[in-house]
């Protein structure tokens, strides 16, 4: 270039060294990443990164306030779709082949059982994380302030990640896969035991009806499994990503994550964020600004340090890099020592015994185990729809960014776990001791038994105490915080009594060593 | 959509055209969900047929059970005739297992009598007492799909 009488050949050659450089430059837009402007341009001008904030609030990278969780289960989805599409190079989705290749990337494909492994323990993981997140996102109350739509999209989600798990859980067609299938179909079918009840199911079959659209037939087969690949690798997949990407969109606008109306910046934040080159924001005291006629809500606070944000590049990119290795390690390391479970070719002569679901349908099968229409369609029905109404039934927009609110929260949070336990264990012990209207009272219609069953009494038991609670304290949110709370010790405690104490016929045994042979 | 024409009595020409197209848009969207559903509700099924055939009355001296797996049915023989009795509980569709006292399923712990009836556990329903008939060439053959009264036997000489 310094040459004025370069010929094309060399400026041709001088291109094709600087290359790389060129190409870099043409890639990044807005070049390094070394002062607060070209920081704050990385951030807006990468398509991957744009979808975050340019600048954080210091309260979201406060690793206490939000734990990772719902980043974490981000992670985790990208796992599970890396291995699953490499998986899916061997699967056959055929009731013939589908056992043979799963086994196949279990014992044959270089690496198959690792990335099976991963695959299962990633979305096995998700649905833990994707619990915690929901629990976190609840106990700081940020499903208020504008963010009730997000809590409901999330819910959402929630129900597509329990979707995929099961769908997934039942295509190496094995003998857990098939008898699953079956008590799935079967649970989908429950509205039968309503329709019977009341005498019109010949008229009105909506459970039969369902069972076949799931199944494509009348009993498990080869359609069956059709439809649940495509359920599995398809359409959930797909209708997640698309809640998945309103999920994310709508933090951004609805003014990213929740912090505390009275944040105060500690030391302890200092040391673990880079702060900005340019102290106390673009506001000075000396000025007075008049921002109402352009802002929409809250006109900024002239005087205190506004906002409390860092560049997110580097602080928010650091956070979440390491956790996604932490997740990745996690996974990894746990796929590397345990096997996803793989059992015998499906026989639909003889069911597993006990026949299980999947851990996290256990606490349903638990309330399965009492009726089939209230464990697998009425309570977990009521269940959603007490969660995705929460936003709308407290609407108190005070403490909201604070970890169970204030100190009655957390006595609340503390009380209703102590007597939802106790409660809970005292209702399974009554049931599994005693029995049911049907030892005492063989002829007793089923109605009675669909409408008054161990699982109706304790989410009785959970309105009721909200109800309390929301009287003592007149507060929704200490009664939701309540609600919440008896709803995680439903799960946590239905599932572990039906994984670890239910054994042949659904009997009751303490330890697995105690089974009997069957 | 309201009307500044205050002269015209009834539905204004727009209103009327809006409503009928919000009205198109909304049957065409309800057609094809219905489309979608019908669809997807198989008209050929890739199964064996609900009739089939368990062989000569012969076959079943009184006072045996024979339990056909593959069909998921009981045939009961007594001194009055013949009875199936379908093998699939009413609760969540696992293979019931035949006990002293009746019937015993393997996964909720439904329990069932002799006749079917439900004595215990989670299931809604009795167990289906399923149809039997003759066929010309003497064959017995049993319909799954067809449920009888509780207490019907086939009888070769009734």
């Amino acid at each position: 270039m310094n040459n004025t009488n370069q010929t094309g050949i060399s400026v041709f050659k001088e291109n094709l060294k600087s290359i790389g450089k060129s190409f870099s430059a043409s890639f990044l837009r807005s070049g390094r990443p070394i002062s607060d402007r070209s920081r704050a341009a990385a951030m807006f001008n990468n398509f991957f990164l744009h979808v975050q904030g340019v600048k954080t609030h210091i309260n979201t990278l406060r690793p206490g306030y939000t734990l990772g969780l719902g980043f974490a289960s981000f992670a985790l989805l990208m796992m599970t779709v890396f291995t699953g599409v490499l998986i899916m190079i061997y699967y056959n989705p055929s009731i013939e082949n589908a056992y043979n290749t799963v086994k196949d990337i279990n014992y044959v494909v270089f690496g198959g059982r690792l990335l099976r492994n991963v695959h299962k323990w990633a979305g096995e993981g998700m649905i833990i994380f994707v619990m915690l997140h929901m629990a976190r996102v609840f106990y700081t109350g940020s499903y208020k302030q504008g963010r009730e739509f997000n809590w409901v999209v999330g819910i959402a989600l929630l129900v597509c990640t329990f979707g995929i798990n099961l769908s997934g859980y039942m295509l190496p067609w094995d003998q857990l896969a098939y008898w699953a299938l079956v008590i799935v179909s079967n649970i989908i079918q429950s509205p039968k035991e309503i329709t019977d009840s009341l005498g019109i199911t010949q008229y009105f079959d909506i459970g039969g009806l369902s069972k076949e659209l799931f199944l494509g037939g009348l009993h498990a087969g080869k359609e069956s499994l059709t439809r649940v690949y495509l359920l599995h690798i398809m359409l959930l997949p797909m209708i997640l990503f698309i809640f998945l990407g309103i999920h994310f969109w709508r933090i951004r606008k609805d003014g990213g994550l929740t912090k505390p109306e009275h944040f105060v910046p500690s030391a302890a934040d200092t040391e673990y964020l880079s702060l900005p080159e340019k102290k106390g924001g673009i506001f000075t005291t000396s000025k007075t600004y008049g921002l109402m006629e352009l802002a929409h809500g809250k006109t900024p606070a002239v005087g205190k340090d506004v906002e409390h944000e860092v560049l997110s590049w580097p602080n928010l990119l650091i956070a979440e890099a390491a956790l996604f290795m932490l997740c990745f390690a996690g996974v990894v390391v746990y796929a590397f020592f345990i096997d996803a479970p793989l059992k015998e070719l499906a026989n639909p002569l003889i069911p597993e015994n006990p026949a299980k679901a999947p851990w996290y349908f256990l606490g349903l099968q638990e309330l399965l185990s009492y009726s089939a229409f209230m464990g697998g369609v009425g309570l977990p029905g009521l269940a959603l729809l007490g969660l995705a109404l929460a936003p709308y039934l407290d609407r108190e927009q005070d403490h909201v960014g604070i970890w169970f609110s204030n100190q009655q929260g957390k006595k609340t949070a503390l009380l209703s776990l102590v007597v939802g336990t106790a409660v809970l264990i005292g209702i399974l012990a009554f049931a599994i001791n005693f029995g049911w209207f049907r030892n005492w009272w063989p002829n007793v219609p089923q109605l009675l038994i669909t409408l008054i069953n161990p699982g109706n009494i304790w989410v009785g038991f959970m309105i009721i105490w909200t109800v309390f609670v929301v009287r003592k304290t007149g507060s929704t949110r200490m009664g939701a915080i309540a609600l919440f709370t008896m709803f995680l010790v439903g799960f946590v405690i239905l599932t572990y009594v039906g994984t670890e104490l239910r054994g042949p016929n659904w009997g009751f045994y303490w330890f697995k060593s105690q089974w009997p042979p069957h | 959509m309201s009307s500044n024409n205050h002269d015209l009595p009834g539905v204004t020409r727009r209103d009327f055209l809006g409503w009928a197209s919000i009205s198109a848009v909304a049957l065409t969207a309800l057609s094809v969900f219905a489309g979608i559903f019908r669809m997807s509700k198989p008209t050929v099924r890739y199964e064996e047929s609900t009739r089939f055939k368990i062989g000569k009355p012969e076959n079943f001296p009184a006072g045996t059970v024979k339990k056909l797996e593959e069909r998921g049915v009981f045939i009961f023989s007594g001194d009055d005739g013949l009875h199936a009795i379908s093998s699939v509980c009413t609760h969540l569709g696992c293979i019931v297992a035949v006990t002293e006292t009746g019937f015993q399923c393997p996964c909720h712990g439904s329990r069932y009598n002799a006749n079917g009836k439900v004595i215990g556990g989670p299931a809604p329903r009795n167990l289906a007492w399923l149809e039997i008939s003759q066929n010309v060439d003497g064959t017995l053959v049993v319909d799954a799909a067809k449920e009888v009264p509780v207490g019907t036997k086939f009888n070769l000489y009734a």
